[in-house]
């Protein structure tokens, strides 16, 4: 498996794809702005850009953008101004070229579709296929290989609906892993997982990242975000903030993303320090895993171990 | 023994019988879709839809397809209008449109009651259908199934997952025209076959019958396909002892097993639901549904 996501990635890209060969994965948005057509502006002049080798989160509240985002990416929403870029390309030919995988929101599926567990994997493979869509050996061996390295072997046989949360996720994990595209995109993937589950979601995407994949995660898990994300972008309609996690997930930027729509613990003075430190810890959470500050507002947060410390 | 050979001695029954069967696989094709996303309804109006282009048709003495194809666009068009105007539900447009369609239609038929006959229009009039208009309801159905066996594996993709598909490079937009454009192809053909207000049971109940009794969507095509077929075969010979309406007997053959898959089928019928609630006190995924 190891080789071969960046092999299969080198012949893909040949010029009868339209991709010239060894171009990177990256997505550069410029100046996008969504109107939908009742007038609603749901993304404004947002821009920014991402480079292979990266996690990237995606951070901001319930109607901030984020989805329609992934829909401009995806190609079903065009952006009213400015323009998105895969790897150097438009949209629907980086589309075409097979160059982005999607990791669907749980509740975005229909979990009661007659489909397999392989045989949703299987559909990873349905752009390396010819006009029937026949599966050679080779694509059963990727998505045995995708199986396996998600720990789904097992359940290869079940109905999509009978398997548990993170079980469900790790299905449509393989599938981004047969589909051997250097950029994935993952919308909400830690909603309703176990913590096993999401350590090794994040294990998989940090080990996708040394292999030089892109990945885009939209997630509201805050506290996890500091843990795998090397990027992050935090919108509300405009671009708020972008950049490395070291210096843009701060306190403040995420102040201004979530203003009064997070939970928000402060703890400093005498009920923290007997002396007169002044650095207050600070707690931030949406319910699920909290992020914890300690410090002064601009300080980024360090470490991983803080995070599991709740009030 | 000789009695049930003679359906075989008329030309018109035999024609009747492997039209329907032709008409009857593809519809159950098209229903293994459409009641998977929940669009069922829409064949039903498309079915009410088209009944003023077919009426109209036969007044002007053109093909009856091609008044059914623009009447069932007309009403296509129409109701996206509707829906992209007003803030009604997707049901209440659907209602309005698909009986306003039916009532023009059926005003058509009754100032000219000579030229066209409601009864055929309504339910079908398969044992007397006309050499051209079986030569259309083949070419329909031959063209339909052929299109879907080649691409069954695409649509499958872009009726389950959208984003996925636009992510292999498949375009579920023209996908889904594609398929709107067969299903309103075949739903002329089975107004023939079954009437107006039957064509419904045929684009929804073999699917949902197969749906019943297999977790892949490749077997539930092949089953609900060789439901399809049967029953209007079977439905189409029959007819001729018990001198009913071909469409009638079609449906309640369709019904019948539907009604067998939903108590018996192994894993997802009622008994067997029961038989793992009993067991296990813990039934899963669509049994416990």
């Amino acid at each position: 498996m190891t080789e071969s996501l960046e092999t299969a990635g080198a012949h893909r890209k040949s010029p009868a794809t339209g991709v010239p060969p060894g171009r990177a994965p990256s997505i550069g948005v410029r100046n996008v702005t969504v109107v939908y057509s009742n007038g609603h502006v749901a993304l404004d002049d947002v821009s920014f850009s991402l480079s292979a080798g990266t996690i990237c989160g995606l951070v901001g509240v319930n109607g901030s953008g984020k989805s329609t985002l992934f829909k401009s990416i995806m190609g079903f929403v065009r952006p009213t101004r400015g323009e998105i870029r895969i790897a150097g390309l438009p949209v629907d030919a980086a589309l075409k070229a097979n160059l982005v995988a999607y990791v669907p929101q749980s509740e975005d599926v229909d979990w009661n579709f007659p489909v397999l567990v392989e045989d949703v994997v299987m559909m990873g493979r349905y752009g390396h296929m010819g006009f029937l869509r026949i599966a050679s050996k080779e694509d059963r061996r990727r998505v045995d290989e995708a199986l396996e390295r998600v720990s789904m072997t097992s359940f290869r046989k079940r109905q999509i609906g009978e398997l548990s949360g993170g079980q469900k996720k790790r299905v449509f994990l393989a599938r981004a892993l047969a589909q051997q595209s250097p950029i994935i995109l993952l919308d909400e993937p830690f909603t309703g997982v176990d913590v096993k589950t999401e350590s090794a979601i994040i294990e998989l995407l940090r080990d996708l990242r040394a292999r030089n994949h892109l990945m885009l995660v939209s997630t509201h898990n805050l506290g996890s975000v500091p843990d795998f994300c090397d990027q992050v972008v935090l919108i509300n309609r405009k671009l708020l903030a972008a950049g490395p996690t070291a210096t843009t997930f701060t306190q403040s930027n995420l102040e201004k993303a979530f203003g009064g729509v997070l939970r928000h613990f402060k703890l400093g003075g005498s009920d923290l320090h007997a002396d007169d430190d002044r650095r207050a810890v600070t707690v931030l959470t949406d319910d699920e895993r909290p992020v914890v500050f300690y410090g002064d507002r601009n300080d980024p947060r360090r470490g991983t171990e803080e995070s599991k410390k709740g009030p | 023994m000789g009695e049930l050979l003679v359906p075989f001695e008329y030309n018109y029954m035999v024609k009747a019988m492997w039209v329907s069967g032709l008409v009857g696989a593809t519809c159950a094709f098209l229903s293994a879709y459409l009641m998977l996303k929940g669009w069922s309804l829409m064949g039903d109006a498309l079915a009410h839809s088209i009944v003023p282009g077919v009426a109209g048709a036969y007044l002007l003495q053109i093909p009856f397809a091609a008044g059914a194809f623009f009447a069932g666009l007309l009403a296509a068009v129409g109701m996206w209008f509707v829906r992209q105007q007003s803030k009604l539900r997707e049901d209440a447009v659907i209602g309005i449109v698909f009986t306003a369609f039916f009532a023009a239609g059926l005003l058509l038929v009754s100032i000219n009651p000579t030229a066209v006959n409601v009864q055929s229009i309504v339910l079908g009039n398969i044992l007397g259908i006309s050499d051209e208009d079986a030569f259309q309801v083949v070419a329909i159905s031959a063209i339909s199934l052929s299109v879907l066996l080649l691409k069954w594996k695409d649509l499958m993709v872009a009726f389950f997952d959208e984003a996925h598909a636009r992510s292999v490079g498949l375009n579920p937009a023209l996908l889904k025209i594609l398929f709107f454009t067969l299903l309103s192809a075949c739903t002329v053909a089975a107004l023939q076959t079954v009437g107006a207000c039957l064509v419904i049971a045929m684009v929804v109940t073999p699917g949902a019958t197969a749906y019943l009794l297999t977790d892949r969507f490749g077997k539930l095509l092949a089953l609900s396909v060789a439901i399809g077929a049967g029953t209007s075969i079977l439905g189409a010979y029959l007819s001729f002892f018990i001198d009913g309406a071909t469409g009638g007997v079609i449906v309640t053959l369709q019904t019948l097993l539907f009604l067998a898959a939903f108590f018996l089928a192994p894993k997802h019928g009622m008994l067997a639901a029961r038989r793992q609630a009993a067991t296990s006190g813990d039934a899963t995924g669509k049994a416990a549904q």
